[in-house]
């Protein structure tokens, strides 16, 4: 049985004064228990609602949304999720900002302590613990982001670009320290991106969208072994696969444009 | 070949050297002083006008002796940080709400900007009407002169704190109630300090305003007796008392919030 399972999904905007917009058009979509799925689009096709829509951000104009089994009626601490923006409490150092679920949890202070601790760790970020947010990189705030959302001990983690901001010399070696966390976590994860060779190099299964309104156009399994590096960008399966992606998005951003 | 110092000087939005900027500062300072100097012993001016600043020091001298310095200043701090404090009291949480939520923004925006715009100058009459012209009447031209603007600025801060923000608080298993107290209200307080120190700087020009129309106490009035007599030494006395209280509370309030909120960037 699928962990995430997203039935028949549609999902329409009203903004104030302006026409609605039709975001989502019945999509459905199933996350297997502990596996890597990317969705990727051209941008503006409504992936990062589809996420909200996952983490309860959002409500679904029709359709359905289960983890576990059980519908998704709002925001919880059973989906952890790393925004594109830095999300990170500024008056919070990088220990707290772990430690915010724990402690909206109710978890006594050295448990709290003993889980930072590890995740600190895992992200790389040992001697930073009493660093206020202003103080970091970007990509040391996205680590704690992550470590952040792993804390909680979600049953999904949900990524909305969340290396999107950075350069891309950072970017890279974000992505590799994810694959070696997520490989540490056995954390089921869906991620949203618009680079198709983050896509292919993070993912189990990449789902293709289409342009506005949003529907799965196709979904490609990547049968790249792991564990992978950056490495595996230039060799020939890589290449076979980004270049089948990139004519699909080629095809739905033209299609967007007109 | 090494830029010229002209150069590195004039360049836009680039760092000089701590003593450079010191000097540049008292230098200008030194040089109103001593234009002031200039034109009051050299006899430009008729002493009537510009007192010098010997003057402006024995005026000052008195005014301690006397007490009437202290006892006029005292009057005037305890006005402000009356009327200061209770706008702030209610202006902080209704700020917050009103930036934040719609259906508080929809009950005392409209109201709001109305106030806003009156200045409060133009109530004075009204209220000494109602108030007399007494503490009651300085703290309420006060109170009504922050409060509404205090609200306004508060409200863009809370507008202002980003919705990702709040939207991962309850990814991370927040209810409404804790993002609010734990988030929203937090990720205001720089932009709450800030505002407070602003409205502070305004609220004297209202206690001053409210003290020359009528008054029997303050530093308004000390001005203003100063001109019936055309003391002009303790005019200017007055006005230096005003500028280095607002100096004063302006320096205090910076290091009150470098010491509140480490982790805020400066403003």
């Amino acid at each position: 049985m699928a962990k995430l399972r997203i039935e028949d999904v549609t999902l329409r905007f009203a903004p104030r004064g302006g026409k609605p917009v039709w975001a989502l058009d019945r999509i459905s979509l199933d996350v297997a228990d502990q596996e890597f799925a990317v969705i990727v689009g051209p941008s503006g096709c409504g992936k990062s609602s589809l996420l909200r829509l996952v983490a309860g951000l959002l409500e679904p104009t029709a359709g359905l949304i289960t983890l576990d089994g059980s519908a998704i009626t709002g925001p919880g601490r059973d989906r952890g999720m790393v925004f594109q923006s830095y999300t990170l409490f500024p008056w919070l150092n990088v220990r707290e900002n772990i430690e915010f679920g724990l402690k909206i949890a109710g978890l006594p202070a050295s448990e709290r302590a003993r889980i930072a601790r590890h995740f600190i760790s895992e992200v790389g970020l040992d001697g930073f613990e009493t660093v206020y947010p202003r103080h970091l990189s970007g990509g040391m705030m996205q680590r704690v982001a992550l470590a952040r959302a792993l804390a909680n001990d979600p049953a999904i983690l949900l990524m909305d670009e969340p290396f999107g901001a950075l350069d891309s010399q950072t970017r890279s070696l974000m992505q590799e320290l994810l694959l070696t966390v997520w490989e540490h976590a056995h954390k089921t994860v869906l991620f949203i991106t618009h680079d198709i060779d983050e896509a292919i190099l993070l993912g189990d299964r990449v789902h293709v969208m289409t342009a506005r309104p949003g529907r799965i156009k196709e979904r490609i399994e990547i049968g790249i072994g792991r564990p992978r590096s950056v490495d595996v960008l230039t060799s020939a399966d890589f290449i076979a696969i980004k270049r089948r992606i990139m004519a699909l998005i080629y095809e739905e951003a033209v299609r967007a444009m007109e | 070949m090494r830029r010229s110092r002209l150069a590195a000087y004039t360049a836009p939005k680039k760092e000089i050297g701590r003593p450079v900027y010191l000097a540049v500062s008292a230098l200008v300072a030194v040089s109103l002083f001593g234009l002031w100097s200039l034109l009051a012993y050299g006899g430009f001016v008729r002493p009537v006008f510009l007192p010098t600043p010997a003057e402006v020091l024995r005026a000052g001298i008195d005014g301690i002796r006397d007490g009437s310095l202290f006892v006029n200043t005292a009057f005037s701090v305890g006005e402000i940080l009356a009327g200061f404090i209770l706008a702030s009291i209610l202006a902080i949480p209704l700020g917050i709400l009103m930036g934040s939520f719609k259906i508080i923004e929809a009950a005392i925006e409209p109201v709001t900007n109305f106030v806003r715009y009156l200045p409060v100058s133009a109530l004075i009459p009204l209220l000494i009407l109602w108030l007399g012209i007494g503490i009651e009447e300085k703290i309420a031209v006060i109170f009504i002169g922050t409060l509404f603007q205090q609200i306004i600025l508060i409200a863009d801060v809370s507008r202002s704190v980003s919705s990702d923000l709040l939207d991962v608080s309850y990814t991370l298993g927040a209810n409404r109630r804790a993002v609010v107290t734990q988030v929203l209200v937090p990720a205001t307080l720089p932009g709450v300090f800030d505002t407070l120190r602003v409205t502070l700087g305004w609220a004297w020009t209202y206690l001053v305003v409210a003290e020359l129309v009528a008054a029997n106490k303050g530093l308004g009035y000390f001005i203003l007796s100063s001109m019936r007599g055309l003391f002009t030494d303790r005019i200017f006395l007055g006005i230096m008392m005003i500028g280095l209280l607002g100096l004063a509370t302006d320096q205090l309030f910076k290091a009150l919030r470098a010491r509140l909120l480490p982790w805020a960037a400066n403003a």
